[in-house]
C-alpha cells in the first residue's frame, strides 16, 4: 500500500438542492501526479475545490462526508481554512497574477503569513522561481508588471507563488485549457518536476494530458466516480464500458 | 422620432443624424470654451502675487483672496478626512461583507438619498446641528462637517463600483495561498481598486472645493484668515457669491472665479494623469 | 485564534461604517422635520403647501409659488436638455470617431465639475444682460435660470445614457445592420429603445439636480415669491427660498423656511423611489432577471 496523504470517504456535495457529488470514495497517494478526467459538469472542479475549502465563499454550499488530509478532517470546525490553504495550494485554470510586480507575486503568499525579512523573500523568491523554470525569463525585470507577462508564462509564475509557501498539496484546475501548445508542454515538464515534491491532483480535458503527467486517473461521471487506479491501466484496458467510451471519445 | 413617415429616405435621414450629432457633440464642447474661457480671460489679467497671497480690504472691494484660499482649503481638508475613511470603509463593507439582507438595502437606499439631497438642505442640517445644537457655531468646523456629509455618498459610490469591479479571480488566487479575508482585500483588492477610489476622493474634494450652499450658513462669512477650527471663514465659492450678488467688485469676482475654476481643472486634470500611470504601471502596459 | 479575532473586528469597523450613511440620512431627516414641523403645524400642511402668498412680515407662508417654480425651471431645463444629452450620448456612444471622443469625454467630466456657483456667476454676468437685450424685461427669468440649468444637468443626464446605450449587446446592433439597415435606423429601432430605462434613470437623476440647485438659480431666476404669468419673468425656487432668507429669518420665519426643506426632501424621495422602481422593473423585465 501506498502512502495515502488525503482521504476522501463518502463525499457527498450540494449547491441549493442540486447534488452535485455522489458518494465519492478517493485515495491520493503522496507525492505522485493524481488526474481527475470527466466531461464538463461532471464535478471534478467541485471536487477539487472541496479539497482547500474554496467552495465554502459559495453560501449555497453543503458537504457531508469525510475528507482527511494527513489523518485530519479537514471541515472540523477547528480547522483553520488559512491554514490548509496553505498546505493545499492550488493553480487556476486562467492565468491569475496580482497586479503587482512579479516579484511580489511570488512574495505574496510569504509575506501573507508573516515573513517581511528582505533577503529571505528575495532567496525564496528566486528559488521559486527557477524550480517554476521560470527564472531565466524574468530575472531582468522582477519588477515589472505581472500582468505584462505572456499567458504561459503568468501560469508559471502562478504555479511559483504556490510553491512559494511551499504547500503539501497543489491542486491544478485545468492550467492549461487556456495555454498555446508550447506553454502547454512547459507545463506538463514542470509538472513531472514537481511531483517528486509535492502531491499534485491535476483537473484535465486533454486525456493525453493525463496519460503523459499522471500515475493515478480518477474518472467522474454526473458526480460519480466511475473508475479509479493506476493510469495506464484505466487507458489501456478500462473495467467499465462508460469509461471506455469516454476514453475512446465516443462521449464529452 | 420613433416613427418617422417615409418622406425622407433612409439614406438622407442618416446624413440628416449625422450632421444632427455632430453638431450636438460639438455644442457641448463651445459651450465648455466659452464659458471657461470667459472666466478665465476676465480672470487671469486680476491675478497678481497681491491678489492672491494679500488680505482683502473692506469687503473685497480691492485686495487679495488669501483668506478664502486658506479657508478654501481648511474646509475641504476637514471634510475629507471625515469623509474618506467613512467612504471607502462603508464600500469596502458594501462591495465584500455585504449579502442581500434588508439592513444592505436600508444601506444603499440612505447612501442613494444622501447623494441626492439638496445641497442647502445639508446647508440647513449642518445649520441647526453643528452650528446650533453641538454648539460649534459659524467656524470652519461646522462647514467642513457639513461638506463631509456632503462628499460621503460620492466617494462611496465611485469606491464601490471599483472595487466591485476587481476579477474575481485576484481573490481566488489569494485566498487560495492561504491569506485571509482581510488580507486579501487589503493586499490585492484595495491596490487594485486604488485608481478607482482615488478618483471617487477628487469627486468629493471637487465637491467640498466647489460648494457653496451647504456652507452658506454654516462657516460664517469672515474676511480674516481662520485661526482655528473653531473660527468662521470665507472659501472661495462663497467670496465670489458675495461679490458677484452684493455689487461689490466685479474685476475681483472675476479674478476669485478663476482662481476657482483653475483649482478645479487643475486638481482633475492631475488626477486623471497620476490614476492613469498607475494603472499602466499595475497592468504593466 | 489572534487572526480571527482581527477578522471579527474589521468587520465590524468596517460595518459601522456602512451603518453611519443610515445614521446621517436618519438626522438629517429628523433635525429638519423637527425644525420645520411647528410652521408646518401653524400654518397648516396644506395651507403652506398650497398657499400662494409668501410674506415673512405678515407671517403668512405659502410656498406653492416656489414649487411652481422649481418645477417650472426643472421641467424647462429638461425640454432643452433631455434631446441634446441624447443626441450627445447618441453621438459619443455609435457615431463620434475615437480621436473626437478622447476630447468630449473630459469636456463633459469639466462641465460637471465646474462649481454651480461659477454658473450662476457666468449666467449674472452674461446670459442675465443677453437676455435683457433679446427678450425685453430685467434679464432675471425662469427662462435664463433654464438655461443655465440645461448646461448643467447636461453632463448628468449624457454620461448616464452613454453608459445605457454602451451597455446593449453588440449583437442587437449586427442583427439589425445585417438586415440592411442603416446605422441611424438601427438606432432609432433597436439601441436606444433597449437603452430607455437606463435613459430615463438618468433623466431622473437630472430632474433630482435641477430641483437640488440653488446657487446658480438664485443668482439669475430673480426670485419673486410669485408664480410667473410667462417664462420670461423671474421667479423663486424652493433651494433659493432657503438660501435668500435664512440669514435674517427669526421665529416662525426660520421654522418655515426648515419646512421649505421638508417640501424639497418630499420631492427628492419621491424622485428616488420612482428610480428605484425603474431599475427594479428593469431588472425584471431586460434578461429575466440576470442582468
Amino acid at each position: 500500500m501506498e502512502n495515502i496523504i488525503i482521504e476522501v470517504k463518502e463525499l457527498n456535495t450540494y449547491f441549493d438542492e442540486s447534488h452535485i457529488l455522489k458518494d465519492v470514495y478517493l485515495d491520493i497517494p503522496r507525492n505522485a501526479v493524481t488526474s481527475l478526467i470527466g466531461p464538463s459538469g461532471c464535478g471534478k472542479s467541485t471536487f477539487l475545490r472541496t479539497l482547500n475549502r474554496m467552495n465554502d465563499v459559495i453560501p449555497t454550499f453543503k458537504k457531508e462526508g469525510t475528507i482527511l488530509l494527513d489523518g485530519k478532517e479537514i471541515y472540523d470546525p477547528d480547522v483553520d481554512v488559512v491554514d490548509l490553504r496553505k498546505r493545499v495550494g492550488m493553480v487556476f485554470q486562467k492565468p491569475n497574477p496580482f497586479p503587482k510586480s512579479i516579484f511580489e507575486n511570488v512574495a505574496y503568499g510569504l509575506r501573507v503569513h508573516g515573513n517581511n525579512d528582505k533577503k529571505d523573500l528575495e532567496r525564496r523568491v528566486e528559488a521559486s522561481l527557477k524550480e517554476a523554470a521560470l527564472w531565466d525569463e524574468v530575472k531582468d525585470k522582477l519588477d515589472d508588471s505581472a500582468m505584462g507577462l505572456s499567458g504561459g508564462q503568468q501560469q508559471r509564475l502562478c504555479i511559483a507563488r504556490t510553491i512559494a509557501v511551499e504547500p503539501e498539496v497543489i491542486l491544478m484546475d485545468e492550467p492549461c485549457s487556456a495555454l498555446d501548445p508550447i506553454s502547454t508542454t512547459k507545463i506538463e515538464d514542470l509538472i513531472h518536476k514537481l511531483k517528486n515534491e509535492f502531491t499534485i491532483i491535476i483537473v484535465t480535458h486533454n486525456m493525453q494530458q493525463a496519460t503523459r503527467v499522471s500515475k493515478y486517473t480518477a474518472f467522474f461521471l454526473h458526480g460519480e466516480i466511475v473508475e479509479k487506479g493506476l493510469t495506464d491501466k484505466i487507458f489501456i484496458e478500462p473495467e467499465d464500458k462508460r469509461t471506455e467510451d469516454y476514453i475512446t471519445g465516443r462521449f464529452g | 422620432m420613433i416613427s418617422m413617415p417615409r418622406i425622407i429616405s433612409p439614406h438622407h435621414a442618416q446624413k440628416i443624424m449625422n450632421v444632427v450629432l455632430w453638431g450636438v457633440g460639438l455644442l457641448a464642447i463651445v459651450i465648455l470654451i466659452i464659458i471657461i474661457g470667459y472666466i478665465l480671460w476676465n480672470g487671469l489679467p486680476q491675478f497678481s502675487l497681491e491678489f492672491i497671497f494679500g488680505n482683502p480690504v473692506g469687503s473685497g472691494e480691492s485686495g487679495g483672496i488669501w483668506p478664502m484660499i486658506v479657508s478654501t482649503f481648511y474646509v475641504t481638508f476637514i471634510a475629507l478626512i471625515v469623509a474618506t475613511p467613512l467612504g471607502v470603509l462603508a464600500a469596502i463593507w458594501l462591495a465584500e461583507y455585504a449579502g442581500e439582507s434588508i439592513l444592505v438595502k436600508a444601506i444603499r437606499f440612505a447612501a442613494e438619498t444622501l447623494a441626492s439631497i439638496p445641497s442647502i438642505v445639508f446647508g440647513l442640517f449642518g445649520l441647526t446641528f453643528f452650528v446650533v445644537f453641538l454648539q460649534m457655531g459659524f467656524s470652519v468646523l461646522s462647514g467642513g462637517l457639513t461638506l463631509a456629509l456632503m462628499a460621503i455618498p460620492t466617494i462611496l459610490r465611485t469606491a464601490e463600483v471599483s472595487i466591485e469591479a476587481v476579477p474575481q479571480s485576484y481573490k481566488e488566487g489569494s485566498l487560495a495561498l492561504g491569506a485571509s479575508k482581510w488580507q486579501t482585500i487589503y493586499r490585492v483588492v484595495i491596490p487594485a481598486a486604488i485608481p478607482g477610489i482615488t478618483t471617487g476622493i477628487i469627486l468629493g474634494m471637487a465637491r467640498a472645493i466647489e460648494e457653496t450652499a451647504a456652507i452658506l450658513y454654516t462657516v460664517g462669512a469672515a474676511l480674516a484668515i481662520p485661526m482655528s477650527i473653531w473660527d468662521p471663514a470665507r472659501p472661495l465659492p462663497l467670496h465670489l457669491y458675495i461679490l458677484a450678488t452684493e455689487g461689490v467688485s466685479l474685476p475681483n469676482a472675476y479674478g476669485t472665479a478663476a482662481v476657482l475654476v483653475l483649482i478645479i481643472l487643475i486638481i482633475t486634470i492631475s488626477t486623471n494623469y497620476l490614476v492613469e500611470k498607475y494603472t499602466k504601471k499595475m497592468m504593466g502596459r | 485564534m489572534a487572526r480571527n479575532w482581527e477578522e471579527f473586528l474589521v468587520e465590524k469597523v468596517l460595518l459601522l461604517a456602512a451603518i453611519s450613511s443610515i445614521i446621517i440620512i436618519l438626522l438629517i431627516i429628523g433635525f429638519v422635520i423637527q425644525q420645520g414641523l411647528p410652521a408646518m403645524e401653524q400654518v397648516g400642511p396644506l395651507n403652506f403647501i398650497f398657499g400662494m402668498d409668501w410674506s415673512p412680515s405678515y407671517d403668512i407662508y405659502g410656498v406653492f409659488p416656489m414649487i411652481v417654480g422649481s418645477l417650472g425651471m426643472m421641467a424647462l431645463a429638461l425640454i432643452f436638455a433631455v434631446p441634446l444629452s441624447i443626441f450627445g450620448a447618441i453621438f459619443l456612444a455609435e457615431v463620434a470617431p475615437k480621436t473626437m471622443r478622447r476630447i468630449l469625454k473630459p469636456t463633459i467630466q469639466t462641465l460637471a465639475g465646474i462649481p454651480s456657483v461659477i454658473y450662476g456667476f457666468f449666467g449674472l454676468i452674461v446670459l442675465v444682460p443677453f437676455m435683457r437685450i433679446h427678450f425685453g424685461g430685467s434679464g432675471f427669468s425662469m427662462l435664463t435660470a433654464s438655461i443655465i440649468l440645461t448646461v448643467m444637468v447636461l453632463p448628468t443626464i449624457l454620461s448616464i445614457s452613454e453608459d445605457a446605450l454602451r451597455s446593449i449587446p453588440l449583437e442587437y446592433k449586427e442583427a439589425s445592420l445585417a438586415l440592411g439597415a442603416t446605422h441611424w435606423q438601427t438606432i432609432k429601432n433597436v439601441i436606444f429603445p433597449a437603452a430607455l430605462p437606463g435613459i430615463v434613470t438618468g433623466i431622473i437623476l437630472g430632474m433630482g439636480r435641477a430641483i437640488g440647485e440653488t446657487m446658480a438659480v438664485i443668482m439669475v431666476a430673480g426670485n419673486t415669491p410669485i408664480i410667473p404669468g410667462s417664462i420670461l419673468e423671474p421667479a423663486r425656487a424652493l433651494t433659493s427660498n432657503i438660501a435668500l432668507e435664512m440669514g435674517y429669518a427669526l421665529g416662525l420665519h426660520y421654522n418655515a423656511l426648515f419646512a421649505t426643506g421638508i417640501v424639497l426632501l418630499m420631492m427628492i424621495i419621491v424622485l428616488l423611489v420612482v428610480t428605484n422602481y425603474i431599475n427594479y422593473k428593469r431588472k425584471v423585465t431586460v434578461g429575466g432577471g440576470y442582468l
